[in-house]
């Protein structure tokens, strides 16, 4: 199994003291598979994809990315999943500003020593990028800018997707059209994808459909 | 991996090159100040070293005469002949026709082991070096400045050769200094041979002297080194705040992406140790900038403090300058230091963020009440070791811990007093207009404070250095007139023609007064004692501070004897006690006068009691009262009638001049550091207020949405910085009277042995104040500029951004 | 003799290098040059003659303590001249040097002095004799109407040691060569030479442990000249040596690429001098010893067939090192063999 969540809860301290998000979570994605986790805003979906992640951890509960506990992990092992298995993309672009779109694409690839320069120019051309391979984020439109962050996760080659509400910040015109693309190109490299949305449009678009709510999932 | 993430981290900087220039600048002009003093005082250390080093002065022991006066070879001879095994040296100033050296005279066959001058070991002709006329070893710039001087020896020059000194055979100089027979002092051989007659029986009139691990020179300018590295530091520390701020800010703009790398799976040791080793390799680049400033700044300030130390100390200096390691190495290490130091709470920051913290930037973060609170309770205990230390404190270090303290203490407390002032002022205002600028004005305080604290050091150390020089300005001029009573000063070549010209003034003077001296020691250390003449000249002018009544009276006597403050404030001395002058006699303690510019202590006895107690001295110099219109005829007619050169005779405007020249190059160094410093806290200022404009844009466009035009809200960001800029000025003001008054009464007693009274001078305060606004204005501009030129687009986008 | 001429030609440049000049003692012009046929005369060739450019005063004794140890002691004031002149006070061209060594069985003490003439500081006067450098002296204290050289106090300190000798001479002055006139070479090089061989001595050595009473034997050797010699040799070895017959030998061989020059002189019991030439001397090394980072033959065999003279000599204490600007290797010897008794070996330039 690609992902794996064994009861999983999760707790933050806030002013008015502990409040539960997650009260045992357990779920699966498989490799190929996609998955749509859907549940009211702050009912803890963006938590889950943190968790699974490893950008923090289950105060209880497993969570194991092809087989490996990564609670048990350290930060380091952890940043190696992250760089090697496991591809992000947020609701916040999360570019990084100083590199023009270029070295975003190519960036996590090279960051997890993996380089394929046909790939990306592949990537960029499907995406709608190569014209605009030498700008910088700031002078992109949204969508292009959440293209961007598609194009670098997938050009990383990851087996796992995990995308928290992708097109969130998009219209609704190409916050469609980039996720068509994002599903294309998921479907033909065969990467499991789990993707947070509250959109249930969106979510009928995948093979599965989760739904958060009261910290579990119903 | 690292590669990867290097370059991403270094792309900021591409983006940024006004905030990596405002970074590598900062902290290359820190270091430039800082190497660059450093570089003054290692080059006058490696001198004063030389100085001891010569004749290895600083590892032997010496035979000196108790009475301070030259004695006969007889001696050396005898002591050689009783089994002592030393060396002579004669030394003394050989001056002709305007040009003046000082002769040391060796006897390289007696010299002990390894004490052999660096010229004469290195070989040469022995026999030109011993037979008449000898040659003469001196470093090249002497040889050079002597260059045609009639009637020394030829000369060799000798790149390790102490500058200013001729290196001759003892022949030799006996010769040039007249001093036929004579000796000035006996080097003594670390091992002796056994049986020796006790020194006692042999030259009563010689004491053994314990070697000198540094010249006198080193001694006396110690403290004026002291006083250098202490501008060199305050320099840094101001360009350590630009440092500082640079770098947090580059470290909080560059969060999202830290965070982003993060997320992209970069772990966070690599990333720690990747910024830090960015901060390292920008700390080196700008260390090598801020050394190759720092060689140019010394290079141009060499100069004026190769005068300073030659007037104030005689101390001889090199004209050029040389690349030490010590202090290019020093340089280096402490913009390391300094950027490690600036970078050290950001790293720290960084390894203890949440990865899923919020990310954006925050235009630093905000001052906590409690933040403020503990800068102030530092700021207090430091204002606490600043009284104990001005208290209790002891000589120059004292002095530099008090000013140390107390200059910190204000920069810490400023940023706590200029909320409070601004949260009085948010509370007093009333429309709506007003209340955002002040709440805006203190929201921006955090962000500004280093630069605001830079600046008041700036300020006060402008203020206090510039009163201090001012005062002394003051005291030192009417000193002058009270010290150089006497219009005309006249030198004779030899003791015949001093009899000859005596006779020749005595008819066309209103007076002469003689003006001998000999060199001695009194109390443990050389000091000179002159003799004065009887006549109101002195009693009328001469710039007692405390005295007997009668003390010219008793001058006159040959029963008392008056000494400068150096000396009475050195060994503490009161009225009445008793001095005991070279060669055991004793003279009551009857005044003390103020002698600025010596660094020696100076005894004054009758002239009638000099003569007796010390025949020998050399009676050449006389002072002249004359009607000043007369001075110039006067002149005319010694050069024509009598015959003496030109250079032989001063006139008292010349003294003058001269003095205040020598003053004034004192403190060129002082006010170039000065200006420097000033200059590097305007560029901080400047460097904040551009990198916090673009910071800002999210709290100024909702006001502008709301109504105010862009030129509005650009000229209220400039009346911002002029009024933080003005509230540190004032702030700055008794900082820095405090400042002044401890370097006035505290570090120059200790540094100079003299204490000076403190005027005020508000109208520099004023100009301060105006070059304060005008820097603030100036750094302020161009962001309020771009700011007033902003096209509403980018405005918009803030919302458009908004998430 | 040539020996010591060398020795002094070498250490002038070396001492002056050492004090940092070169040249000291060379290329002056004018300097007056030993000739046949001139007598000596004395007392004034016991003074110092200035138009010469190199002259010394050179003792070595041969002493027994009252422990019944046997020592030795160098005494030895050199002067060289940059100029064949004497001047007032520091002007003056005479440099002086002295050497004195104290050898024991097991230690060796040296010290050195420099001092320029014209000052007091150093020098040499014939009447009454006196030659001396610092504290260092060498005083005449001859009866009424004997030699100067006749009786000789003798003192000397230095950083570990000192001593103080009475000298009285038991025979007559003797002049080397012919008649004091002493050829040195093919070229015609010389000098003017003669010695003082029959000293009975008396004093005191302070040594590190104590005084030591001594009585023995002392050799003094005058010599100057203003010639230098050929650069060829590589070294020499020196003896000057006591038999117990009231003989003495004086001998040397300077050692050359191509072998070695002999010389010296046989001077009888009474004082009468024979002095031979080339070959007539046989020096054979017997016995290395390692002193100061050198191999020295410090045991020698002796032939002298025309006296009937086949002798070994070694030395008190191997380490006999000079230990001056220019070093060399100079101390007490025993002889055995042929003939008893003892005397003093020199040997330079053994790298
Ligand atoms: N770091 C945090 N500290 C405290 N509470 C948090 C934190 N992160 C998320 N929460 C709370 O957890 C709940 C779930 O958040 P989140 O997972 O972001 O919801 P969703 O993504 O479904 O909108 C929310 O109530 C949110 O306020
Ligand atoms: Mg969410």
């Amino acid at each position: 199994m690609l992902l794996q969540l064994h009861d999983v809860e999760k707790a933050y301290d806030s002013g008015a003291g502990r409040v539960s998000v997650l009260r045992g979570v357990s779920m699966a994605v498989a490799a190929g598979e996609t998955v749509a986790l859907t549940g009211e805003s702050g009912s803890g979906k963006s938590t889950v994809l943190h968790l699974c992640a490893g950008l923090d951890l289950p105060d209880s509960g497993r969570i194991e990315v092809e087989g490996q506990d990564i609670a048990a992990a350290d930060d380091r092992a952890r940043a190696a999943l992250r760089r090697d298995a496991v591809g992000l993309v947020f609701q916040q672009f999360n570019l990084i500003p100083s590199l023009d779109v270029a070295a975003n694409l190519a960036f996590q690839a090279r960051l997890a020593g993996r380089q394929d320069a046909p790939w990306v120019a592949d990537l960029a051309r499907r995406l709608g990028l190569a014209d605009l391979m030498d700008r910088y984020p700031e002078q992109l439109s949204g969508g292009q800018q959440q293209r961007v962050a598609i194009g670098r996760t997938l050009a990383a080659r990851p087996r796992l997707i995990l995308a928290d509400e992708p097109t969130g910040n998009l219209d609704e015109e190409t916050g469609d059209a980039v996720l068509d693309l994002m599903l294309g190109l998921v479907a033909e490299a065969g990467v499991g994808l789990l993707l947070v949305t509250h959109s249930p449009r969106l979510a009928a678009r995948l093979d599965r459909r989760l739904l958060l709510k009261g910290g579990r999932l119903a | 991996m690292y590669r990867t993430a290097l370059s991403a981290l270094l792309s900021h900087w591409r983006r940024h090159p006004m905030q990596l220039g405002s970074l590598l600048l900062g902290l290359a002009l820190a270091t430039a100040l800082w190497s660059g003093v450093q570089a003054i005082n290692a080059e006058a250390r490696a001198s004063y070293d030389r100085a001891a080093g010569v004749l290895a002065q600083d590892r032997l022991e010496q035979l000196v005469p108790t009475d301070g006066q030259r004695f006969s070879q007889e001696v050396y001879v005898a002591l050689r002949r009783a089994g002592w095994d030393i060396s002579p040296v004669l030394e003394g100033r050989w001056s002709r026709a305007g040009r003046s050296v000082r002769i040391l005279g060796i006897e390289p066959l007696s010299l002990p082991a390894g004490a052999a001058p660096q010229p004469v070991a290195a070989g040469g002709d022995m026999a030109a070096f011993l037979s008449q006329p000898g040659q003469g070893f001196a470093a090249p710039q002497t040889v050079a400045a002597l260059d045609g001087a009639d009637g020394l020896p030829p000369l060799t020059a000798a790149p390790d050769m102490v500058p200013g000194m001729v290196l001759v055979d003892i022949g030799i100089a006996q010769g040039l200094l007249r001093a036929e027979g004579e000796v000035s002092r006996l080097l003594v051989a670390p091992a002796q041979p056994v049986g020796r007659t006790p020194l006692g029986e042999v030259a009563p009139g010689l004491s053994l002297r314990a070697p000198q691990a540094e010249a006198d020179v080193a001694n006396l300018t110690g403290s004026f080194h002291l006083n250098l590295t202490a501008f060199g530091f305050l320099s840094f520390a101001v360009g350590l705040f630009i440092v500082h701020s640079a770098i947090g800010l580059a470290f909080e703009q560059r969060r999202p992406m830290f965070r982003t790398l993060r997320a992209l799976g970069l772990p966070l040791g690599a990333l720690v140790a990747i910024l830090a080793a960015e901060v390292l390799i920008l700390a080196l680049a700008a260390g090598l900038v801020g050394i190759g400033l720092g060689y140019g700044i010394a290079a141009a300030l060499l100069p004026d403090v190769a005068a300073t130390l030659r007037g104030l100390y005689g101390a001889a200096l090199p004209g050029s300058l040389s690349l030490r390691p010590e202090w290019w190495l020093g340089g280096l290490g402490i913009a390391m230091l300094g950027a490690g130091v600036a970078a050290a709470q950001s790293l720290w920051r960084l390894w203890h963020l949440p990865l899923l913290a919020p990310a954006q930037p925050r235009a630093w973060a905000r001052a906590s009440a409690r933040a403020l609170a503990r800068q102030g309770a530092l700021a207090g205990g430091l204002a606490v070791v600043a009284v104990l230390a001005g208290l209790f404190g002891q000589g120059v270090a004292g002095g530099f811990v008090l000013l140390g303290a107390l200059l910190l203490s204000a920069a810490l407390a400023l940023p706590g007093v200029l909320a409070l002032i601004l949260g009085a002022a948010e509370r007093a205002s009333r429309g709506a207009l007003a209340q955002w600028f002040w709440a805006d004005t203190r929201q921006q305080l955090p962000g500004l404070s280093l630069a605001l604290m830079a600046l008041l050091l700036a300020l006060a150390a402008n203020v206090g250095v510039g009163t201090m020089v001012a005062s002394f300005r003051l005291t030192f001029t009417g000193w002058l007139d009270q010290r150089l009573s006497s219009e005309f000063y006249v030198t004779a070549r030899n003791e015949a023609e001093a009899g000859r010209l005596h006779d020749w003034l005595e008819p066309r003077s209103d007076a002469l007064l003689p003006i001998w001296k000999i060199e001695g020691p009194v109390r443990g250390r050389t000091a000179e004692v002159y003799g004065v003449a009887d006549h109101p000249t002195y009693s009328e002018n001469w710039p007692i501070l405390t005295g007997t009544p009668d003390l010219w009276q008793s001058l006159a006597r040959g029963e008392g004897a008056i000494v400068n403050e150096q000396l009475w404030r050195r060994e503490g001395l009161r009225l009445g006690d008793s001095l005991t002058l070279p060669g055991g006699a004793e003279r009551a303690l009857v005044g003390v006068y103020s002698d600025y510019g010596n660094p020696r202590g100076q005894v004054i006895i009758g002239v009638e009691d000099l003569t007796a107690l010390y025949p020998e001295v050399e009676r050449l110099r006389y002072a002249i009262r004359i009607d000043p219109e007369k001075v110039p005829d006067l002149r005319r007619a010694l050069v024509d009638e009598f015959g003496l050169p030109a250079d032989n005779m001063i006139d008292q405007a010349s003294v003058k001049r001269f003095s205040l020249q020598v003053f004034e190059r004192t403190f060129a160094v002082t006010a170039a550091l000065n200006v420097l410093t000033m200059g590097v806290a305007g560029f901080a200022m400047f460097t904040s207020l551009l990198t916090l404009a673009t910071m800002r844009l999210p709290q100024l466009a909702p006001v502008w949405a709301l109504g105010l035009t862009r030129g509005r809200l650009a000229r209220l960001e400039l009346v911002r910085a002029l009024l933080l800029a003005a509230l540190t000025m004032v702030l700055a003001l008794p900082v820095g009277l405090v400042l002044a008054w401890a370097l006035l009464s505290v570090v120059n007693v200790a540094a100079f042995g003299w204490r000076l009274p403190m005027h005020v001078f508000p109208a520099d305060w004023l100009w301060l104040g105006a070059l304060a606004l005008a820097a603030a204005g100036l750094a302020a501009a161009w962001p309020a500029l771009r700011l007033a030129r902003m096209p509403p687009l980018r405005l918009l986008k803030v919302f458009a951004d908004e998430r | 003799m040539n020996v010591r001429l060398i020795l002094v030609l070498m250490v002038w440049p070396f001492a002056a290098i050492a004090q940092g000049f070169a040249g000291l003692g060379q290329g002056a012009e004018g300097f007056a040059t030993p000739r046949p046929g001139v007598a000596l005369e004395f007392p004034a060739d016991h003074g110092a003659h200035p138009s010469y450019r190199i002259e010394w005063w050179y003792l070595t004794a041969n002493l027994k303590g009252e422990d019944g140890r046997s020592y030795g002691v160098q005494w030895t004031l050199f002067r060289s001249a940059l100029a064949p002149e004497t001047r007032e006070g520091w002007a003056d061209p005479q440099i002086w040097m002295g050497h004195a060594g104290l050898t024991t069985p097991e230690r060796h003490f040296v010290a050195e002095r420099l001092a320029r003439g014209g000052i007091g500081q150093a020098g040499v006067t014939a009447v009454p004799f006196g030659a001396w450098i610092d504290g260092w002296r060498m005083q005449g204290r001859a009866a009424e109407g004997r030699d100067e050289l006749s009786a000789l106090s003798l003192t000397a300190q230095g950083t570990d040691f000192a001593y103080d000798l009475d000298l009285t001479a038991e025979g007559p002055l003797v002049a080397h060569g012919q008649s004091g006139y002493s050829t040195k070479s093919e070229s015609g090089q010389a000098s003017y030479y003669y010695s003082q061989p029959f000293y009975r001595v008396a004093g005191t050595l302070d040594l590190p442990e104590g005084p030591i009473a001594v009585t023995g034997r002392a050799w003094l050797d005058r010599e100057w000249s203003s010639q230098p010699l050929d650069a060829e040799q590589k070294g020499w070895d020196w003896v000057s040596l006591h038999f117990e017959s009231g003989e003495k030998l004086m001998g040397f061989q300077l050692r050359s690429t191509d072998g070695a020059y002999t010389s010296g002189t046989w001077i009888g019991a009474d004082g009468r001098a024979e002095p031979f030439e080339d070959g007539v001397l046989t020096m054979t090394p017997l016995g290395r010893a390692r002193v100061a980072g050198r191999d020295l033959p410090v045991r020698w065999r002796l032939e002298l067939p025309a006296k009937g003279l086949d002798v070994e000599i070694d030395a008190l204490n191997a380490q006999s090192w000079m230990e001056t600007r220019f070093a060399y290797w100079e101390g007490p010897v025993r002889i055995t063999g042929s003939h008893r008794g003892e005397g003093y070996l020199e040997m330079t330039g053994y790298e």
